[in-house]
């Protein structure tokens, strides 16, 4: 077996956005008071970097509270991070210090769209729109509430899913989607009890779509199951019959193993359920 | 430093079934260090790994997996895994699909180590 070696640092560590974060980070050890925090912690949060960037905010609220900025950067650090409901409160603190602030009602609109609270969403991004009409992102993002909090009104109320009745986490752990991310059935909730079924179908099936560019492109063949862990736990992404999708995500205290056991019985229970609505 | 990766990625090949072990750039998937086995396109795996981590990093956060800590795509004729490392690198691996995934990934945390 015959391997190939080569090696390039300076790809890792020769980034220039590397010796800018240094020159910040100098000048705030210089300046603890400077405003170079809200830059630093940009950075960071975007080449994610979150906990060195939550570090720079905190750091930096703690010397200015009354700031509006520093408390929207912690909320999109947070929001990264995955603490949707603590960036809430950030956000929200940071309307109390200006009323108008953009980012803090895009960021309020963006949870509050999240957790199907269109109300609440059109109220922070009609105030952003305000804040800035010429905003373009705010102006889509708006134009697209809008349109759901229409169709809402519209549709007719869906019938209750039960592909996965009488398994464990049939109704927030378990999500059969088709490959454009809508969903057929289950349901996922977040650690705060939310339902984050249509997100998280949304992220997957795009996520399926590079898997399956990746299986080709390799030469792999078609791929069959994808495992992913993180500190709140894992997932298990399957292929499910009729184009569709299987996510069984658990905590930590389920092995891999056990997982893989859990999905393969969503799997036949799915298979049931898509053969059932046959015509 | 560059022995201290090549060690590493020594570590993860001497794995039976390893075609190929990769230290890439987790933002564009650019080839850092790599130890591929003749025939492997290692920029292809570099790339390709790296944009999948990416695209499924949204999916983990969303489900509270939270920050993706490992990846394991299981295809009918291989696998491909990747593990993030810190500033910014991910350690990607291409194996055959009966690869023994524990001892690889024991080996990539060896990597992860060699990263700090």
């Amino acid at each position: 077996m015959r391997y190939r070696q080569s090696s390039d640092l300076t790809r890792c560590w020769g980034r220039p956005v590397s010796s800018d974060i240094r020159a910040m980070t100098a000048e705030l050890a210089s300046n603890p008071d400077s405003l170079v925090f809200l830059e630093l912690g940009e950075a960071l949060r975007r080449r994610g970097q979150l906990y060195a960037a939550a570090k720079a905010a905190v750091v930096g609220l703690e010397r200015h509270p009354q700031l509006a900025d520093s408390h929207d950067l912690y909320a999109r650090i947070l929001v990264d991070m995955g603490h949707l409901q603590q960036a809430y409160d950030e956000w929200q603190a940071t309307v109390e210090l200006d009323p108008q602030h953009l980012g803090a009602h895009k960021g309020l609109g963006f949870l509050c769209y999240r957790w199907g609270d269109l109300d609440g969403a059109l109220e922070h991004l009609e105030l952003a729109v305000a804040a800035d009409p010429m905003d373009q992102s705010v102006v889509q993002a708006l134009q697209m509430v809008r349109g759901a909090a229409a169709e809402l009104t519209e549709a007719p109320e869906e019938p209750q899913q039960s592909v996965f009745q009488g398994l464990d986490g049939a109704h927030h752990g378990l999500l059969l989607f088709d490959t454009r991310g809508r969903v057929l059935g289950g349901g996922m909730s977040s650690h705060l009890g939310e339902d984050v079924s249509r997100d998280v179908a949304a992220y997957v099936s795009g996520g399926c779509q590079e898997a399956d560019r990746s299986s080709r492109i390799l030469e792999l063949g078609d791929w069959r199951w994808m495992v992913l862990e993180g500190p709140g736990g894992s997932m298990h992404v399957s292929r499910s019959p009729s184009n569709t999708l299987l996510l069984v995500a658990r905590d930590g205290s389920v092995p891999s193993g056990r997982l893989a056991v859990l999905a393969k019985r969503a799997a036949e229970a799915a298979r049931q359920w898509l053969e059932a609505q046959q015509p | 430093m560059s022995e201290q990766f090549k060690q590493a990625l020594d570590g993860i090949t001497r794995v039976r079934g390893v075609r190929g072990a990769l230290m890439v750039t987790d933002d564009d998937g650019l080839i850092i260090a790599d130890a591929v086995m003749e025939g492997v396109r290692g920029d292809a795996v570099a790339a390709l790994a790296a944009s999948l981590s990416a695209r499924m990093a949204k999916a983990t956060v969303g489900a509270g997996v939270g920050e993706q800590h490992f990846l394991h795509l299981q295809a009918e004729n291989g696998t491909l895994l990747s593990m993030p490392a810190p500033n910014g690198v991910l350690i990607v691996v291409l194996a055959e699909n009966d690869v023994n995934v524990g001892l690889v990934r024991l080996e990539m945390l060896r990597a992860v180590e060699a990263v700090k």
